[in-house]
């Protein structure tokens, strides 16, 4: 029984793959459909714009497939955003399997006077003991490149602040997902990675 | 909190790591994959793998170097040199690079930072610069320093954030080499000008050369080569000493 990255339009597929080829997880990556529905997980990875990717997955059908997976599907990054119901990116209604709001970042919002956007580097997670992230990450860095982010919601399981606080992770049903890069975020990503790996749905 | 990063550096001729003392000396000192996972393995944010082969043979040399670092590193990493078009960049994406830098490349095309960006995203697209100061003017240099061109740093910084740079990476040629600290007065300078982040890079020989960059310098990431390649500062003792110091980074 395979792990299944969905291929598509997207950057950072290899590197996904490569980080559980080193974790010693058997998998496969693949546009097809039976292959994805019939894996024994899923991870739905991605680096790129919410529109035009969104587009992608509707002409190729995935935009059905994927929020009817059964098994458990790890959406990261921007898998993460498109999980979601709608992006201000490109003022995008995504696959709507998380009824959260996908937002981006303003400079200079909030507490801080923070004005870099994209955030790009590593970031601490807290709040993490409401779902698949191990209790004992709480606190520790994982890697972050990206404009939009998700806001709090119930399904956060775990909160980031950058700007403002929004989710790090969420979850629902067989549904997990990461706005950071696990398979990026050295040995915090690879216990995250297996985490997931772990999770029975 | 968003950390500030600490990136080694790998200066990459024919596979073998090596180092520039002001760019022209050159002396091996390992195997980039073995350094790199080390680096990765002591705390290293991010790496950065610059290669400086001039053959003819050099794209399918890096593409195969790049797709073993990636395979082995667990942390992002950059890849530059020779870039210079779209094929290029996407060779080292699909090979598993997660940025690119664009230097020279970039200042006689500016148009590739767009072809780029536009490609691959900005996160992608990481500016490399290298300017020299004199007579109070930043000067934009390409070719590892050798040859000056007629773009100014502040204006060209701003401009390849505007074409859609990711974050700009500024080598001082005043500094590198030097081990006297960073060039933090146009570090700041660039910083407060620009929405994108600053790497720091050229001068780094104390650990507290790093904390005024941080501070003064307000930089996002400081980049170093030798004074890790050659053991002068561990990367753990750096990150303990800014920590104690009130730096936030990754422990």
């Amino acid at each position: 029984m395979k792990t299944v990255i969905i291929k598509y339009n997207a950057g950072n597929i290899n590197s996904v793959e490569n980080a559980l080829i080193r974790l010693g997880i058997d998998v496969e990556i693949s546009a097809n459909h039976e292959t994805i529905a019939s894996a024994e997980r899923v991870i739905f990875p991605g680096v790129g714009e919410a529109s035009t990717t969104m587009a992608h997955l509707r002409s190729t059908g995935l935009d059905l497939l994927i929020p009817s997976l059964k098994q458990p599907v790890l959406g990261i990054c921007l898998g993460q955003q498109l999980m979601c119901k709608h992006s201000e990116e490109g003022d995008t209604d995504c696959l709507g399997i998380f009824d959260v709001a996908v937002k981006e970042f303003v400079a200079g919002d909030g507490e801080t006077s923070l004005t870099k956007i994209p955030q790009i580097g590593w970031n601490t997670i807290t709040d993490v003991y409401r779902g698949f992230i191990p209790n004992e990450l709480e606190e520790k860095y994982v890697y972050f490149v990206h404009s939009f982010y998700c806001e709090l919601s119930d399904y956060t399981v775990a909160t980031t602040n950058y700007i403002l606080p929004y989710s790090a992770a969420l979850q629902k049903n067989n549904f997990f997902s990461t706005q950071f890069h696990p398979e990026k975020s050295g040995v915090v990503g690879e216990a995250i990675i297996k985490s997931f790996i772990e999770q029975k749905f | 909190m968003l950390a500030k990063r600490i990136i080694p550096c790998l200066d990459i001729k024919d596979g073998q790591t090596v180092k520039g003392v002001n760019f022209v000396e050159i002396k091996a000192v390992g195997d980039p994959v073995e350094l790199g996972a080390l680096y990765a393995e002591q705390g290293a944010d991010e790496l950065v793998f610059l290669d400086i082969t001039a053959s003819h043979e050099k794209r399918k040399t890096l593409v195969d170097l790049v797709r073993r670092i990636a395979r082995n590193i667990n942390i992002p990493f950059t890849v530059g040199g020779g870039v210079t078009e779209i094929a290029d960049a996407d060779a080292l994406l699909s090979a598993g690079a997660d940025k690119v830098s664009v230097n020279s490349a970039a200042v006689r095309n500016p148009n590739l930072i767009n072809d780029l960006a536009l490609n691959f995203g900005k996160q992608f697209v990481v500016c490399a610069i290298d300017a020299r100061l004199a007579n109070d003017c930043w000067t934009v240099t390409v070719n590892g320093g050798r040859i000056p061109t007629d773009k100014e740093l502040f204006s060209w910084a701003k401009e390849a954030e505007n074409r859609g740079a990711g974050e700009i990476l500024f080598t001082s040629m005043n500094h590198d080499g030097t081990k006297g600290g960073f060039a933090n007065n146009a570090l700041c300078m660039l910083s407060e000008s620009l929405s994108i982040p600053i790497i720091a890079s050229g001068g780094a020989g104390t650990m507290e050369h790093f904390y005024d960059t941080f501070t003064i310098g307000k930089a996002d990431a400081g980049l170093a080569a030798s004074i890790f390649h050659y053991k002068e500062i561990g990367i753990p003792e750096l990150k303990a000493y800014l920590h104690e110091r009130g730096i936030v980074v990754r422990l």
